[in-house]
């Protein structure tokens, strides 16, 4: 009998103290084992419910916020859309090719849990620099995973963005979105109600996978995390199609009254959330769950984190019903026992009652810490560093090619052409914009959704960091036309417990929650991943946002390519740039330091409306976010992307790599026929955003003008060979 | 004449238990880009004594059969209709008694 | 004219077959399980694309097995109308109502892009409503769309005219680059000998519509609606 048996479990002696207290008595070790799983970091969140709760979650479109399996929001006409990300980021470390497919999976389920129908995919991966070999082991396998999985499913996979940094290369970080579509009067929540209802279990047979994944979620990685194999899952993406399409089918003929998929902690997980959420009880039998492995212990069977699994409340009298159409997708549903009226779980096993614990003490009763926050000492120092300092740039075309090559900005198409895009002959825009738009057939309309976070930003000032992410992300659904309405968020940190990483977190959240209350834009739902540090490294504190938009005609939106000779290039937006925190200073000086440019929410807030108004009346031809690299790359990229040349040019000044290369929030480019311009000027008046005109589209090269002098003359085929092909130089 | 079968018609029924192991491979005219990128990954690692790769599929099967007769006719059979592609592929199997 | 969609357990783009023939050609168009016993009142049959039973073991050969398959097999006997795409098509390989076989891309990778393929034989009632050697644009989405067939039976193919699609460049070259997968002689889409089955790997059911990328999809079922309008039903010669 090992001493104080908690400890090894990931629960503190004061943890363990509360639990005797809620429990009134000594748990036994099932009962411990359960709430090891859900007090753990990953299922509780104790360490960053305090900071989360700073986040606005409410707004008219919000019908449902954080707290369910996903978040939903209306989009009028009795439509609602459902999306939430999720991280996977242990698992892949270990084995990324089931790492990623079973992280594709359980937000598949969270989704269609809710009674949506599944419409796409997005992904944000972060990997070690690709001169690692194991680091391009994990970038393929992930990449496969996700494929393997998604394009099986038959579910599209349209978006998404992958960055490389030293600090993610034992420690890679695997986000998975998932949008659906569903009418309103569909939405079914996991909660265990009605008293004498039926808890049922469908889908695969329960095996060893993944006990106590949780735990070792809410760890830090070390040369044990190998031997911990056993705590990685594996996916059955054909079975996750079958149980799509059935559980959707009975929550469609209403057969059911609550749903909750199995994720992180299993069973266990799936009936204290539904108990816990509906104030009521379950009492089942641990027997009757279908094992795929002989002589599993109870701890195993309600800990166990095999996929593909399924809990139904289902009403006595239609339980028939729902087996018939499980039995029509190969399925075959399996009563484990009763919503009771207790408050408490109770489960049994070989006939004798061997759980008994209050639903809302395992779930919901982990205390909530205030971690202590301490400015890390890199902060102020690496703020004060001047760019400026640093050698000028001789060659601005050698710059700008240098930056399209680089893999945090290079064309992803060797990575997104591995994924199926185009299933379901919904996506009107794929990989490769701003944002991905996928129609909706039933009503003519359509969502624009992406994924984007900047971690060196949130690195270098966390709290400008987490405004400029949630600017960037709605930024890139407005420049589709679309209007965001609603935000889900992965935040990956390092070790809460450390200080400075809780500094890192608090300020980032409360930036994050600035930018959401003055942009209109709520959470509604997300994810914290912590304990992401190797050998007591931290990777960058990195959330990353999930942004859906609406857009009310499928046939009108915003696309980054020029399209006509002739058409004027213009920024419009925020004029304050600089090189700190720049992509250029990371690529071409190897340096991540400097101050970031400030950001104005509310110019942020009028150009996004400016920009939305101009699409949907068709007054410009194009329109893109500047990000990573600046004016040059944007302009590259559009000009990339429509196979016409551009020349602009910029009023002299002495460091032109600033205004070519500069990097700051609230600019994007845009492209307008000569005729519209008046108008054009007008409405961005209106707005107060301010207009530059900087050139034209013209000819077959990319010229930049600094002044008279001409700093960029990039033949545009060159430029598209060095950008389309740097993956697939740096991969074979 | 009294063979080992008809004396097991003759006992009472007894059914024995067989494993099966079964290799299926793609036809030797068949270009196996599997294989190509495995070799090449061998040389890459040092391998240089490495020659040819082929990559193909193991499959395990538990059956029931009187004897070995009617397992081996079972195991190709099921070979020839699902577990290969016989315009692609080939297989092989070995038989043994499970104990 | 009815159309019937065939619907394996995991099959993915029997719904775009579906929409594709309700809301581009607007003609009816029902789904038929893989354990229904017979066709109904059908007039042609469509095999979609997807994952049926996972592409485990091989794409499609779970699936050839589904009781529908016997019901299928004897309208394609009697001269019924049958289109495999992508796993329908890999289906039809597997129950030998193809020549040939697909497997693995050689370059291992799933590929979802656009492409061009050629028509090699515009005389089929899969292709009537193209010209000769017309160029069509649209997607392939398959890890495992390398076409093979002994040297045999490609003769036999090319002596008969089976050879219905080809995968080429911009230009109408069948060039290594413009194969996306490995495929024999860049053979993207074949028929049968009597030329009333056909598969092939690209997607025509994704290029119905403009927006999507290509609208060149359609004429592969327009010739299909045509050869059926005149002939009345399939005419072996």
């Amino acid at each position: 009998m090992i001493d104080r048996p908690w400890l090894q479990m990931g629960l503190s002696d004061r943890e363990y103290e509360m639990i005797v207290n809620q429990l009134g008595r000594e748990p036994n070790l099932i009962e411990l084992n359960m709430y090891s799983v859900m007090w753990s970091e990953h299922c509780s969140y104790k360490h960053s419910r305090s900071a989360l709760s700073l986040f606005p979650t409410s707004g008219p479109q919000v019908i449902q916020g954080p707290g369910e399996n996903a978040g939903v929001v209306d989009l009028g006409d009795g439509w609602a859309a459902v999306f939430k990300i999720e991280s996977h980021n242990h698992p892949s470390a270990v084995e990324p090719y089931q790492g990623a497919a079973t992280g594709i999976g359980g937000i598949l389920r969270d989704i269609f849990t809710m009674g949506a129908q599944p419409i796409a995919f997005l992904n944000s991966l972060r990997f070690g620099k690709l001169d690692d070999l194991r680091s391009r082991y994990l970038f393929d396998g992930v990449i496969a995973g996700i494929g393997g999985y998604g394009n099986c499913v038959g579910i599209p996979t349209v978006a998404g963005e992958i960055y490389f940094e030293e600090c993610y290369r034992g420690n890679p970080l695997v986000n998975a979105m998932c949008v659906g579509i569903m009418p309103l009067e569909r939405l079914v929540l996991g909660k265990a109600s009605g008293e004498g209802n039926l808890v049922v279990l469908v889908g695969a047979r329960t095996g060893r996978d993944g006990i106590h994944g949780v735990t070792f979620a809410s760890e830090e990685l070390s040369e044990q995390s190998e031997e911990r194999r056993p705590a990685v899952q594996v996916g059955d993406p054909f079975l996750g199609k079958l149980l799509l399409e059935g559980t959707l089918e009975v929550i469609a003929k209403k057969l059911v009254t609550g749903v909750q998929d199995l994720g992180g902690a299993g069973l266990t997980c799936a009936l204290t959330e539904t108990a816990a959420r509906a104030g009521s009880g379950v009492d089942i039998d641990l027997d009757q769950v279908p094992l795929r492995e002989a002589g599993m212990q109870p701890f195993e069977i309600l800990t166990s984190e095999s996929q593909e699994r399924m809990l139904l409340i289902v009403e006595p009298d239609k339980f028939e019903a729902v087996e018939a159409v499980f039995k029509r997708w190969e399925l075959a549903p399996v009563v484990l026992g009763k919503v009771t009226a207790s408050g408490k779980v109770v489960a049994r096993f070989g006939g004798e009652k061997v759980v008994n614990v209050p639903a809302q003490s395992v779930s919901g009763g982990s205390p909530t810490y205030q971690p202590k926050a301490k400015e890390p000492d890199y902060f102020k120092e690496l703020a004060a560093f001047d760019p400026l300092t640093l050698p000028k740039i001789k060659d601005y075309n050698q710059a700008l090619l240098d930056l399209l090559r680089d893999p945090d900005i290079a064309s992803k198409e060797w990575v997104w052409r591995r994924y199926d895009y185009l299933v379901r002959t919904c996506t009107v825009q794929g990989p490769g914009g701003d944002a991905a738009v996928i129609r909706i057939r039933e009503n003519g309309k359509a969502l624009a959704m992406s994924v984007d976070g900047n971690s060196r930003q949130v690195y270098l000032d966390p709290y400008l960091g987490g405004m400029l992410a949630v600017a960037e992300a709605t930024r890139n659904i407005s420049c589709c036309g679309a209007e965001p309405l609603g935000i889900t968020d992965c935040l990956n940190f390092g070790n809460p417990e450390k200080p400075e990483i809780y500094w890192q977190f608090r300020n980032t959240v409360s930036g994050m929650a600035e930018a959401c209350a003055q942009l209109d834009v709520p959470v509604v739902g997300g994810n914290v991943s912590f304990y992401n540090e190797v050998e007591g490294e931290a990777i960058y504190p990195t959330p990353v946002i999930g942004v859906v938009g609406l857009l009310d005609n499928y046939e009108i939106q915003g696309r980054i390519a020029f399209r006509n000779r002739g058409d004027l290039i213009c920024l419009l937006g925020a004029d304050e740039i600089t090189l700190g925190g720049s992509q250029l200073l990371k690529t071409v000086h190897g340096q991540i330091k400097g101050a970031l440019a400030k950001i104005d929410l509310m110019l942020e807030k009028r150009l996004q409306l400016l920009v939305r108004k101009l699409i949907l009346a068709a007054a410009i031809e194009s329109a893109h976010d500047l990000a990573e690299g600046g004016l040059a790359v944007s302009l590259a990229e559009c000009s990339m992307a429509a196979g016409l040349g551009a020349s602009v040019r910029l009023p002299a000044t002495d460091r032109p790599e600033v205004a070519f290369f500069g990097e700051g929030p609230s600019r994007i480019l845009i492209s307008v026929s000569p005729a519209r311009m008046e108008a054009v000027q007008k409405e961005a008046a209106a707005y107060a955003v301010p207009l530059h005109e900087l050139g034209q589209v013209k000819g077959d090269a990319l010229l930049m003008f600094c002044g008279d002098d001409l700093l960029v003359q990039q033949d545009l085929k060159r430029a598209k060979k060095a950008y389309e092909e740097a993956f697939q130089w740096i991969m074979t | 004449m009294l063979t080992a079968r008809s004396l097991n018609v003759w006992r009472e029924a007894e059914i024995l238990q067989w494993k099966a192991k079964v290799e299926v491979t793609l036809k030797k005219s068949v270009l196996d880009p599997q294989g190509v990128a495995v070799e090449n990954s061998l040389k890459a690692l040092g391998y240089e004594q490495i020659g040819q790769v082929r990559v193909g599929k193991y499959l395990e099967l538990t059956l029931d059969a009187a004897d070995r007769e009617e397992a081996a006719e079972l195991v190709e059979d099921m070979s020839r209709r699902l577990l290969s592609n016989p315009v692609i592929e080939d297989f092989s199997y070995s038989l043994q008694e499970a104990g | 004219m009815k159309f019937g969609v065939i619907v394996f357990p995991g099959s993915n783009c029997d719904l775009d077959a579906y929409h594709l023939i309700r809301d581009q050609l607007h003609k009816q168009a029902v789904y038929i399980r893989h354990d229904a016993l017979s066709l109904g009142d059908c007039d042609l049959v469509i095999l979609p694309g997807g994952f049926s039973y996972g592409d485990y073991l091989r794409s499609g050969a779970i699936a050839r097995f589904s009781k529908i398959m016997t019901a299928v097999e004897t309208f394609a006997a009697a001269g019924g109308l049958v289109l495999g795409i992508c796993n329908g098509f890999q289906v039809l390989t597997e129950a030998g109502l193809l020549p040939g076989a697909l497997y693995r891309n050689n370059h291992l990778q799933f590929r979802c892009q656009q492409v061009n393929i050629r028509v090699e034989n515009n005389k089929t009632p899969f292709t009537n409503a193209a010209g000769n050697q017309e160029i069509l644009k649209m997607p392939i989405a398959h890890g495992d769309g390398n076409y093979y067939a002994s040297p045999d039976q490609q003769n036999e193919m090319e002596a008969h005219g089976q050879i219905l699609f080809r995968y080429v460049d911009e230009s109408g070259e069948a060039t290594t680059e413009a194969n996306p997968n490995g495929s024999l002689d860049n053979i993207a889409g074949v028929c049968n000998r009597k030329g009333n089955v056909a598969g092939l790997m690209p997607h025509p059911e994704r290029a119905g519509e403009n927006i999507l990328g290509s609208a060149d999809g359609l004429i592969i079922f327009k010739s299909l609606l045509s050869y059926l309008e005149r002939e009345g039903a399939f005419i072996c010669d």
